[in-house]
């Protein structure tokens, strides 16, 4: 069965005939959108790869179904870059030296974004939580670690006006 | 934490952004699962859920009748020729013939117009099985009257080897202390986060062009000529993004034939992508060892002598299989000097799915056998495990038992900088009941000496072109980049040597269509081959455009120099530089931001030669040096390399003596890859075989049923870390000149995996007296032994495979009874 949603995804509005079980990274993923920066390692909900923000929360976007996104908002990594300029937590993956192959990267970097949005300054500890769902099998988690904690520090230098 | 040599450059040896890294964290990269075409169909392959079974019969009628499907084939339809990796071991094809070997063996494929009706489509294909045994574990395929899974391959033996060197009786009658030991490690999987895609386009020319998620193109493209039966040169494959290869890409995939051949027969592009269970059911990645070592040791604890009998359960297909019974001996002739070394090996066929290459090919398993024996042994000697290993190591400037040659070889300092680093003289039986800390070395190649199939071409062939107007370079190698940061370290040399920023040169890398041939990512070859290649390109683009300038200048090349962009020299005489920048200028005249004081620039230079001649281009090639192995030790020519890397993990752990959890506390690896290109890249590729290394210690392993079935074909139930199991880790770079390397490097991406099990296994043995001789180690296994040990009251427990592990090898022990070595 197929069935019209609306979607705002990056800030656009969207209306799109979508299948009862085409799930979100699917539909991001598929001829509609094009938002291939949305990755797929399992679409099982084990990897991570397919994270995406709805309404601003991490979501696994391979676990949702189109259809439940319904009237929600979605960024995905396409989306966070604004007026040419990358986010600083992209600016913190890069310079860090935390992006290997990338497969894992957009996920990883929009889970940071979900993290630090709620918490602007997690301990080391408060990271590995957050991140126990996104897989890497390049980096060994640690110079991801390593730009997570930068990009909050940059944060919080921003807001202190430095 | 680093040691450095001291050289003076300015883009070598830095901590560059990698070239790609701002596309993939914008999402702007394109992996081949990303990549769509016009009138593009979707591929689905059927794959056999028996693990032995002839085909009687395949009705495909109902599947071709569903709407949207293009498509349906079976090996009826489409070309049977064999492939494989080893040129003398083809025995796959692309679909099932008559028979199919393991659970996952492609039987049918489909194309249509969607992914959903493909996989509906497969659905309807019926299959006619007769089932045959089933034979899952080496003994059983070994047996005499095993059913064959290969009509020409009697006990399922696929390759056997029978080596030795120097005189091992001998050594072991004069022995102090001998100790044989047994271990075994499980099936592993690459777990490469992006999972194999291919898309093919064969068009009305008779092209066909191919992305794919590969490490070889080279590779693949000729595996797909030959079973197409095609010009190699009709056939072009890309590697766009690649999200990991580890090994498990590392040859040519049926899917990727099979994408081939449904676009050759539906005259459409054909993208087919592998879910995470047909990833499992692929396979490709670690072999199941099994391993037993006797070790002889004098009363100094000098290793004398060294017997190794091995069987490695090699699933449906030869694979690397080959390969990897020869490294299994090989790679344990460094890094210490053993005069005498035996071996006897059996790589057997088993309905699984085939086992191949995977990160420190053929190194892992065997080395943390070795290396928890050397340390059960240093202990019972009372002999401190670091100062054991550095009176065994042998040292740049010698040559191995196999013959191998170590140009340069810096185990020594390996080892100190991870013992001082890791404060172990503090730590080591001073730690707290419950806590241990363990040490490893090991060594590996730089590159395979020799290249897959028989051939006389280099194998790296680098061509680097001048842009037209002079603004930079583009190198193109067929070295396939799969997020290890090659290309990066391609355009950081031709970047120092032609004087260039590094954003100046482009790469093109993995593309059979653009690049010359190189033999791809395997067996971390890259650095040292497609870099002298490279080198060797840049020079000639360097010496041209030098020569040049020379010449008009009338004064030697030896007077210039290319650094900071320009044209060093150039000012010493102002008139000519005058006339060759105004004429420049003039030709730029529209244009803004021209230099107009200074040296000449490399772009005024370079504009002048193309004005003059054309294009500038620079070829290198690279082939290695007759390398050194001994032709007394069959097969040592794998595992003969230009280049041997060396490194050290120190693991710290703690054990819960109640319930045998072990934490992994902190990690330590110190690696010698020669002289470090780009450092950063150099610590992720440490970290990422840290985590690597502690996955295969502690969690991987393929479960099947007992009908050959995978019961954890997940991410979630095949266990890889997560940030949670992954503790802070020290990544040491140690430096070495090595001579047969560009600017002096070699490898870093595969040997630093090798130490880590061992260093894991022999903290555990240090925090509470238990030695877990097979992987993984579970906190089961942890609190059985403790447990056993308690109820014999004694000081260790070592805990071994089990009991079909020594059946295995009783029975492999039994076939080479009499076989004779030389
Ligand atoms: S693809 Fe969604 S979690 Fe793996
Ligand atoms: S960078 Fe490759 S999976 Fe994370």
């Amino acid at each position: 069965m197929k069935k019209y949603i609306k979607l705002n995804i990056n800030s656009t509005e969207y209306e799109l005939l979508v299948n009862d079980n085409e799930t979100l990274a699917q539909l991001l993923r598929g001829p509609q959108l094009n938002l291939t920066g949305t990755k797929q390692g399992c679409e099982l909900g084990d990897c991570g790869a397919c994270t995406v923000l709805m309404d601003g929360k991490a979501v696994n976007s391979c676990l949702v179904l189109a259809m439940q996104a319904n009237g929600h908002a979605i960024t995905t990594i396409e989306g966070l870059a604004s007026n040419g300029k990358m986010h600083p937590i992209q600016e913190a993956f890069i310079n860090a030296g935390a992006v290997q192959c990338g497969y894992c990267t957009p996920g990883m970097i929009l889970k940071a974004k979900s993290l630090l949005d709620v918490n602007p300054n997690p301990s080391r500890k408060e990271i590995r939580e957050a991140f126990v769902g996104n897989l890497c099998r390049c980096t060994g988690y640690f110079k991801i670690i390593n730009a997570v904690e930068i990009a909050a520090k940059g944060q919080a230098n921003k807001e202190a006006g430095n | 934490m680093t040691t450095t040599t001291n050289k003076n450059y300015d883009v070598l040896s830095t901590s560059p952004v990698r070239k790609g890294v701002p596309e993939k964290a914008t999402g702007q990269a394109k992996y081949t699962g990303d990549i769509t075409l016009p009138n593009m169909l979707y591929g689905a392959i059927l794959h056999s859920p028996l693990a032995h079974a002839k085909i009687r019969n395949i009705d495909i009628s109902r599947a071709k009748n569903l709407p949207g499907v293009k498509a349906v084939l079976t090996a009826k339809e489409v070309s049977n020729l064999k492939f494989g990796h080893s040129p003398a071991r083809f025995d796959e094809t692309a679909l099932a013939v008559e028979k199919v070997r393991h659970v996952g063996d492609e039987v049918a494929a489909v194309a249509a117009v969607d992914e959903q009706t493909a996989r509906e489509a497969l659905e309807l294909i019926k299959v006619d099985y007769e089932e045959l045994p089933i034979l899952l574990n080496p003994v059983d395929a070994l047996a005499d009257n095993a059913i064959l899974i290969h009509a020409d391959h009697p006990c399922n033996i696929c390759q056997e080897v029978h080596n030795e060197v120097g005189n091992v009786e001998k050594a072991f009658a004069e022995a102090f202390l001998i100790r044989t030991d047994t271990f075994a490690n499980k099936k592993s999987d690459g777990a490469c986060l992006e999972p194999q895609a291919a898309l093919a386009n064969f068009d009305l020319s008779g092209n066909l062009t191919l992305w794919t998620s590969t490490q070889v193109s080279h590779y693949v493209q000729r595996t797909v000529a030959i079973v197409l039966q095609m010009p190699v040169d009709k056939v072009r494959v890309i590697a766009p993004y690649v999200g990991g290869g580890f090994g498990v890409k590392a040859s040519a995939g049926s899917h990727e034939i099979i994408a081939a051949m449904l676009s050759m027969n539906t005259h459409c592009p054909v993208r087919l992508v592998l879910d995470r269970e047909e990833v499992f059911m692929h396979n490709r990645a670690r072999h199941q060892f099994y391993h037993e070592m006797t070790m002889a040791v004098d009363k100094t604890g000098k290793i004398i002598g060294h017997k190794h009998l091995s069987v490695l359960d090699g699933g449906a297909y030869s694979s690397f299989g080959i390969a990897t019974i020869y490294y299994n001996g090989s790679l344990l002739h460094a890094p210490y000097a053993i005069p005498n070394m035996r071996y006897d090996a059996y790589r057997v066929f088993t309905n699984k799915p085939a086992s191949g290459a995977l990160r420190g090919h053929g190194g892992l398993s065997n080395r943390a056998c070795f290396e928890a024996q050397l340390d059960m042994i240093a202990n019972e000697m009372k002999i401190d495990p670091v100062e054991m290993r550095i009176k065994n190591s042998v040292q740049a400037g010698d040559t191995t038992a196999s013959g191998y040659y170590l140009s340069s070889f810096n185990m020594r300092e390996c080892l100190k900088e991870a013992r001082d680093s890791s404060e172990w003289v503090k730590k080591k039986n001073k730690l707290p009941k419950g806590k241990g800390i363990g040490v490893s070395t090991s060594y590996f190649v730089s590159g395979a000496g020799a290249s897959i199939y028989r051939t006389d071409i280099p194998q790296s062939t680098v061509i680097i072109k001048v842009a037209d107007d002079g603004n930079g370079v583009t190198v193109y190698t067929g070295s396939n980049e799969i997020g290890q940061g090659s290309d990066t370290v391609f355009a950081m040399m031709t970047a120092e040597i032609l004087g260039l920023e590094l954003d100046d040169v482009k790469v093109i890398s993995g593309d059979t269509g653009l690049c010359p041939i190189d033999l791809g990512a395997y067996s971390s070859r890259q650095t040292l081959m497609t870099g002298n290649a490279t080198k060797q390109a840049a020079e000639a683009v360097r010496d041209q455009i030098l020569a040049k300038i020379s010449q008009r200048y009338k004064i030697p090349v030896s007077e210039f120099q290319l650094r900071g962009g320009r044209v060093l020299g150039t000012e010493k005489n102002q008139e000519e530089l005058s006339v060759i920048r105004n004429r420049y200028m003039f030709e730029h005249r529209h244009f803004t931001n021209l230099v107009t004081s200074g040296p000449l620039t490399f772009s005024e230079v370079a504009r002048l030669i193309y004005a003059d001649s054309g294009s500038i281009l620079g070829k290198g090639t690279y082939r290695p040096p007759d390398i050194q192995y001994s032709k007394e030790w069959k097969g040592s020519v794998v595992g003969a390399s230009p280049a041997y890397s060396t490194q050290t993990c120190i693991a710290e752990v703690t054990v819960d003596p109640n319930t045998g959890d072990l934490t992994i506390d902190h990690l330590t690896l110190a690696h010698d890859c020669g002289f470090a290109i780009n450092r950063k890249s150099i610590e992720g590729q440490l970290e990422g075989s840290m985590c690597h290394g502690l996955s295969e210690a502690l969690f991987e392993e393929m479960i099947f049923d007992n009908k050959g079935r995978q019961i954890n074909p997940t991410l979630g139930d095949y266990k890889i870390p997560t940030t949670m199991d992954v503790p802070d880790m020290n990544a040491i770079i140690i430096e070495s000149n090595e001579p047969n390397g560009p600017f002096g490097a070699k490898e870093v991406g595969e040997g630093c995996i090798l130490p880590v099990v061992p260093a894991i296994i022999n903290a555990i043995r240090d925090a509470c007296g238990v030695v877990i001789m097979e992987l993984p180690i579970t906190s089961e296994k942890i609190l059985k032994s403790l447990k056993a040990k308690e109820a014999a009251k004694a000081e260790y427990y070592i805990y071994k495979p089990p009991a079909a592990a020594d059946k295995i090898l009783a029975r492999a022990a039994e076939l080479s009874k009499g076989s004779s070595a030389r």
